[in-house]
């Protein structure tokens, strides 16, 4: 279970974030949903580890702020929003990145799982930096998923930590990473994610978080948030849950035969 | 099918890897048989197969052989050094002699000539030999530092901010260093002229084995750094992720630069672009994983260097090159053509 209490974030002299709590379960898909800079990726960035706070975060347990990096990194793994590559790796080598020190002289085939996994299966020896941006971001997944790649561990589930896992993917490979997550959390394992795009997060979400200014605005299963005061408050537009547009073609994921 | 390839490829690259190796020792041993037998004296390997006369055997063991072992030695400090500093910065043109380290240990090992007999006796005697390449290791390490400190924001570096800062660090460090030189004495004077041309000519074994404590460490631990490093490239908070303790990859690392730079320019002055140079090469013939481009750097610099010596003791012969006017002639190109490729990037 991961516990968040109260927690405070503060970034340059700025309140980002003010007083969070809220608690993720393992076997769910979590999202955390929100404006631009509203704090979604600065409490993502405290839940790992990765931002100084107040207030408590706690992971299987273990405290967030406490724990050393290698006990941390076997129990959760985290795609960023944004990686820059600094040299000419391959892609196997890339993803490789993500074995845990154990298995890193190993001969495995688990590289390339993973890598079949987001659909990059031929990718393997091709330079990182000439895949196309959406490339890039699976197969950034493809090493955070073999970092934990059995979602239930002997230390309890783990976690994956993603950060808009889904912004620059075509709508096939949306659904792609978010059945790769739901399946992560069937197993037994937890998902956090940021998100943008609501109707993804109403398909697979167990559980969302939406934040607002640095606050939770809401929290709790999609049919509880995503209700049109709530949402057309705290993005600042008019939205409308579950209407059909008058006219013109429109689609939805969840309208998709499976 | 898919699955089987992909694992054969990676068992390839590692074998390459494996078999550059071997070729560069075996480069490093043709080149060290070349520059034994190779000198001003016209004494040729022949000579020296049957039998050494005491002259021959004068020259072999006081002037080749320990200019032989101090080229391998600086060029395999050089060249890690680069590597490791690339690795930290995460940009292929970091260079402790284009960026200000080599200028800092060049204070620092000034003011060791220079200021040393200030120190009290005992602690001079104790120091002896060392004095030198242990200031320079001390001014590298607080240029490195000072460098990082600069170049760095958040976790990221900034490519542009690393070279200007490397300029005014480098600068400022040869304006100190101008100062001491005005404030030497004759004696110091012709130790410094020596030193700062950047050549291997006043190789000897005293100095070799004043530098070994610094040098050897970081040759023998440097690939100990490289999963770290390797995560490094992905950046600062997603090695952290990946449970690398990134402070700690950090003061190693500068450490190991400082040793190594530091240890090199005490004993044989700036030579410059071996560091830049030998890991492009390598990079573009087995890839960026640290734990084949450190050793393999550490053999390619060796030979490398060797090969320039040869090349500077016989070009002008009887006359000698300084061994810095031939690196800078091969690596200054390298170094243009690499910042031209990254600029047809955008990412500098
Ligand atoms: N390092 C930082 N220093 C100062 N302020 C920061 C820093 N990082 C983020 N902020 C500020 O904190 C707020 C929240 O940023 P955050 O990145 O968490 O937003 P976000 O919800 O992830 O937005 P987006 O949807 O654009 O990714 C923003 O106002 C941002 O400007
Ligand atoms: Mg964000």
């Amino acid at each position: 279970m991961l516990e968040i209490g109260d927690l405070c974030v503060a970034l340059a002299g700025r309140q980002v974030l003010h007083s969070i709590s809220l608690t993720a379960q393992q076997g769910q898909i979590t999202a955390i949903v929100g404006p631009n800079g509203s704090g979604k990726t600065t409490l993502l960035r405290a839940m790992t580890g990765d931002a100084p706070f107040h207030g408590h975060a706690r992971l299987n347990g273990l405290d967030v702020a406490q724990a050393k990096l290698w006990q941390l990194a076997t129990i959760r793994a985290v795609l960023a929003q944004a990686t820059q590559l600094a040299f000419p790796f391959t892609v196997t080598e890339v993803v490789r990145l993500g074995l845990q020190s154990s298995e890193v002289d190993a001969q495995t085939d688990l590289p390339a799982r993973a890598l079949a996994m987001v659909g990059l299966a031929s990718y393997g020896n091709r330079a990182f930096q000439d895949l196309s941006g959406g490339e890039q971001q699976r197969a950034h997944l493809a090493r955070v998923l073999l970092q934990v790649w059995q979602p239930v561990g002997p230390n309890g589930p783990r976690w994956l930590f993603l950060d808009e896992p889904v912004s620059s993917l075509d709508i096939g490979h949306q659904l792609m990473v978010m059945g790769i997550a739901r399946r992560f959390a069937d197993a037994g394992g937890g998902v956090v994610a940021v998100m943008h795009d609501l109707n993804l997060t109403a398909m697979f979400a167990d559980q969302m978080a939406l934040l607002h200014n640095g606050r939770l605005a809401a929290m709790g299963s999609p049919h509880q948030v995503m209700t049109d005061g709530t949402l057309s408050t705290a993005y600042g537009c008019p939205v409308r849950v579950n209407a059909a547009p008058d006219h013109g073609p429109w689609l939805v994921p969840q309208a998709m035969p499976a | 099918m898919v699955m089987l390839a992909e694992t054969t490829d990676i068992q390839d690259r590692s074998i390459r890897a494996a078999r550059v190796t071997q070729g560069l020792a075996l480069a490093l041993a043709v080149a060290g048989l070349a520059s034994i037998g190779s000198g001003a004296t016209g004494v040729s390997l022949f000579d020296m197969l049957d039998g050494l006369s005491a002259r021959e055997a004068l020259i072999l063991w006081d002037i080749r052989l320990p200019r032989l072992a101090m080229g391998a030695l600086v060029g395999a400090a050089l060249a890690v050094s680069g590597a490791l500093m690339q690795g930290l910065f995460r940009n292929p043109l970091a260079d402790p002699g284009i960026v200000g380290v080599g200028a800092g240990a060049g204070l620092g090992a000034v003011l060791a000539i220079v200021l040393g007999g200030l120190l009290p006796a005992t602690l001079g005697a104790w120091i002896g030999p060392q004095l030198v390449p242990f200031a320079a290791f001390l001014g590298g390490w607080a240029a490195t530092i000072a460098l990082y400190r600069l170049a760095s924001r958040g976790g990221s570096v900034s490519v542009a901010t690393m070279l200007l800062a490397g300029i005014a660090l480098g600068a400022l460090a040869g304006a100190v260093t101008g100062v001491l030189v005005y404030m030497a004495d004759d004696r110091q004077l012709r130790d410094l002229t020596f030193w700062g041309m950047g050549s291997l000519a006043g190789a000897s074994w005293a100095k070799i084995a004043a530098s070994l404590p610094l040098i050897v460490p970081v040759l023998a631990l440097s690939p100990l750094l490289a999963r770290g490093l390797n995560a490094l490239a992905l950046g600062e908070a997603q090695a952290r992720h990946i449970g690398i303790d990134t402070e700690r990859l950090k003061r190693i690392t500068i450490l190991g630069v400082a040793a190594s730079a530091g240890a090199s320019v005490a004993i044989a002055g700036g030579i410059g672009f071996i560091g830049i140079v030998v890991p492009h090469l390598l990079r573009l013939a087995t890839g960026p994983d640290h734990r084949f481009l450190l050793p393999n750097a550490a053999l390619l610099g060796a030979s490398l260097l060797v090969l320039a010596d040869i090349f500077a003791r016989t070009l002008l012969a009887p006359a000698e090159l300084p061994i810095g006017i031939v690196t800078a002639l091969v690596g200054a190109p390298v170094f243009l053509w690499i910042l031209l490729q990254r600029r047809g990037i955008g990412g500098l």
